[in-house]
């Protein structure tokens, strides 16, 4: 397959426009904007809608509403903004909806800086919103699998009828690698049993709606949204293991990191430390089973995350205290190398060399 | 004898929740009988807002969507883009529409979204139980200006159409009332030329519509409506603020 | 030959149609309560009623069907 050479960002907005997405809303933010900028100029061309919004907030209602009428929609933003998109992220879950929502992380809180991070970690996985709800959350770790994801988190999406989270960040978006655009069948999946696309005067009128004042009511309606959830965690984890058969130490990183981790875990194997890389794919749901799989012969596991530590809560959860879980991060957009987190490897190890 | 006047086939055959005397219901009927006459119930999908119509989805027979606060003329911008052919309108009141959803009323004004807005003023929060709203006149006593609206710290009420009237994608603006029924024939007019302006392509209208809230502004809806006449329409003036049929179809 | 007909349960007794009427025909009797407890709109005189609608369209709770 020919390869092309590409931005992170302007990879993933190609895939998606090959993936069938037919409408763009969002709304400007660094370190996402050439992702905006690349479907502003393909989408009109391509068949497709792009439109600037005044606000993040106003383009992630624009998503609900063409959500609700049954065409494949995504959005992107950058931290900051996602935060802002989290009212409506809770309206498309508490409608059972589906749409695919790019996070290109940055550094933070508030403003934070415009550098990469992982510190919406805990954002993305346990709090994209108000209420009683999970999205569906993927995370790459090259501009590669950024494409190869972009179809499956919308078929995910339309399968389970729920809101997908591409947790990207500003490394990923903005570092350029050869890729090559597999060719896709855009599976859409049946909609017409709840879009609002018009009755054509065929069936009872359709209300995509997340409002149920009635407690019993809408204690039934998440339920079975949860029952939904069990599947997906059931069926949907996926999760990369590198060298973790015979791995004394289990490393745990996603995204980017995990790049660095790679390198750090060659370079203690080099040493012959026995250690080796455990990554989630999907963040939510969390990939629990394999990550005890992975973890069979540790006796220590580190996460190495650009955050403060936030996927280490999910990593001893998973591990449910078997195993001494450590952390080494840098944030702020500040970026681990490949040599500390050897470091950190050896000190479990027994100590520096 | 022949029935000369039943509800409209697009509005639900439901009691409808509001209170005794509440317009909300006059407004539903009126869009009802323009979808009606026009033959659009099974292109047509609805935007509800969040306040005291947050359940017209319930009451309008084609398909409708429920928005955020605020946000349905986002929402609606979001169908009207991914499905042009289908015809699209939000039923909103004025705290949804002019103070939380601001951003949102003006952008789709400014794109000339060709969508329809129905935009219930009663100057009020009806559903959270009468505070104060956008539109509140000044000295107007709710349960957020115990004292009256003070324009000193409350600010003074927002007025939509004149505001709206003023951007250059605004194609149609205009305030009705429904108090008589010379006003609510007015305001069908109104609501109709919206939804054909809509389907001849001529981009974003908004059709004001002066209501009541007995239950909260304390008085019977007799004293209501009389209320709406002696204190509401002088403050705000009805009429078309802006229609771009008139101006040639010209965007000035 | 016009009768206004009020749907007994569907009525509020806001008397909003009782305002409308040209003829001064409607009103609101206070001898049978409907099931949402309240007294309902109903004309005074089937033989003045002109058909003109004019209480249906005032009434917000589509309660009223008109003949001809």
């Amino acid at each position: 397959m020919e390869k092309v050479l590409m931005k992170g960002n302007e990879a993933l907005a190609e895939a998606a426009i090959r993936a069938g997405c037919k409408c763009f809303f969002g709304y400007p933010i660094t370190p996402q904007t050439e992702l905006s900028e690349y479907l502003s100029k393909q989408m009109p061309k391509r068949g497709g809608v792009f439109l600037q919004a005044e606000s993040e907030v106003a383009a992630i209602n624009m998503v609900l509403g063409a959500a609700a009428t049954g065409t494949r929609v995504m959005t992107s933003s950058s931290s900051p903004g996602v935060s802002l998109k989290s009212e409506g992220i809770s309206y498309i879950a508490g409608s059972d909806v589906p749409a695919l929502i790019i996070n290109v992380q940055r550094g933070g809180p508030g403003l934070g800086g415009i550098q990469p991070s992982q510190a919406d970690y805990w954002q993305a996985t346990k709090g994209l919103g108000h209420g009683d709800f999970h999205l569906i959350i993927l995370a790459p770790n090259s501009v590669q699998e950024v494409v190869n994801l972009v179809s499956k988190a919308f078929e995910l999406g339309e399968t389970y009828r729920t809101p997908v989270m591409l947790l990207s960040d500003g490394l990923l978006g903005q570092m350029m690698e050869p890729v090559a655009f597999p060719d896709i069948q855009a599976n859409e999946a049946d909609k017409s049993g709840w879009a609002a696309d018009g009755t054509k005067m065929a069936r009872p009128h359709h209300i995509v709606n997340s409002l149920y004042i009635e407690a019993n009511d809408l204690e039934e309606i998440v339920r079975r949204r949860y029952e939904r959830y069990a599947k997906i965690e059931e069926t949907e984890t996926m999760a990369e293991c590198y060298l973790t058969d015979d791995a004394e130490i289990v490393v745990t990183a996603f995204g980017a990191t995990s790049r660095i981790v790679k390198s750090a875990v060659n370079k203690a194997r080099a040493e012959g430390i026995k250690v080796g890389m455990f990554r989630p794919i999907t963040l939510w749901p969390f990939p629990k089973k394999e990550l005890n799989t992975a973890c069979a012969n540790a006796k220590a596991v580190l996460s190495v995350e650009m955050s403060m530590g936030q996927m280490i809560d999910d990593v001893k959860l998973a591990l449910n205290c078997k195993l001494p879980v450590s952390f080494y991060g840098r944030t702020g957009g500040v970026i681990p190398t490949p040599n500390e987190v050897l470091d950190e490897i050896r000190k479990l190890n027994g100590g520096a060399q | 004898m022949a029935v000369v006047f039943e509800r409209p086939k697009s509005l639900c055959d439901v009691r409808l929740h509001y209170c005794a005397g509440c317009t909300h219901g006059i407004i539903h009927r009126l869009v009802c009988e323009v979808i009606d006459e026009m033959g659009l119930e099974g292109e047509t999908v609805g935007v509800c807002p969040v306040g005291c119509s947050v359940f017209a989805y319930n009451y309008f027979n084609c398909d409708m969507i429920e928005a955020p606060h605020g946000r349905a003329p986002a929402v609606a911008t979001g169908v009207k883009r991914a499905k042009p052919e289908l015809t699209v309108f939000t039923y909103q009141g004025d705290g949804d529409l002019a103070a939380i959803g601001t951003a949102e009323t003006v952008h789709a004004a400014t794109r000339s979204e060709n969508i329809v807005v129905i935009f219930v003023n009663n100057g009020t929060y009806g559903m959270t139980g009468g505070q104060m709203a956008p539109t509140t006149l000044p000295g107007q006593v709710t349960t957020t200006t115990p004292y009256g609206r003070d324009p000193k710290t409350a600010g003074y009420p927002v007025r939509v159409c004149e505001m709206l009237a003023t951007l250059t994608g605004t194609s149609y603006a205009v305030r009705t009332a429904v108090d008589t029924v010379p006003h609510i024939r007015e305001t069908k007019k109104a609501i109709r030329k919206a939804f054909e302006m809509q389907k001849a392509g001529k981009g974003f209208s908004i059709v004001e519509i002066l209501s009541t809230c007995p239950s909260n502004w304390g008085l019977t809806p007799k004293e209501s409506i009389k209320r709406l006449q002696e204190e509401c329409i002088p403050y705000y003036p009805l009429g078309v603020y802006k229609d771009i049929d008139q101006e040639g179809g010209e965007r000035k | 030959m016009a009768k206004m007909t009020v749907i007994f349960d569907r009525c509020k007794g806001c008397e909003l149609c009782t305002t409308a009427c040209p003829k001064h025909i409607v009103a609101i009797q206070h001898e049978k309560r409907n099931k949402e407890g309240v007294f309902t709109a109903y004309c005074t005189d089937d033989t003045a009623c002109i058909g003109c609608a004019m209480c249906a369209m005032m009434c917000p709770d589509c309660a009223i069907v008109v003949e001809k």
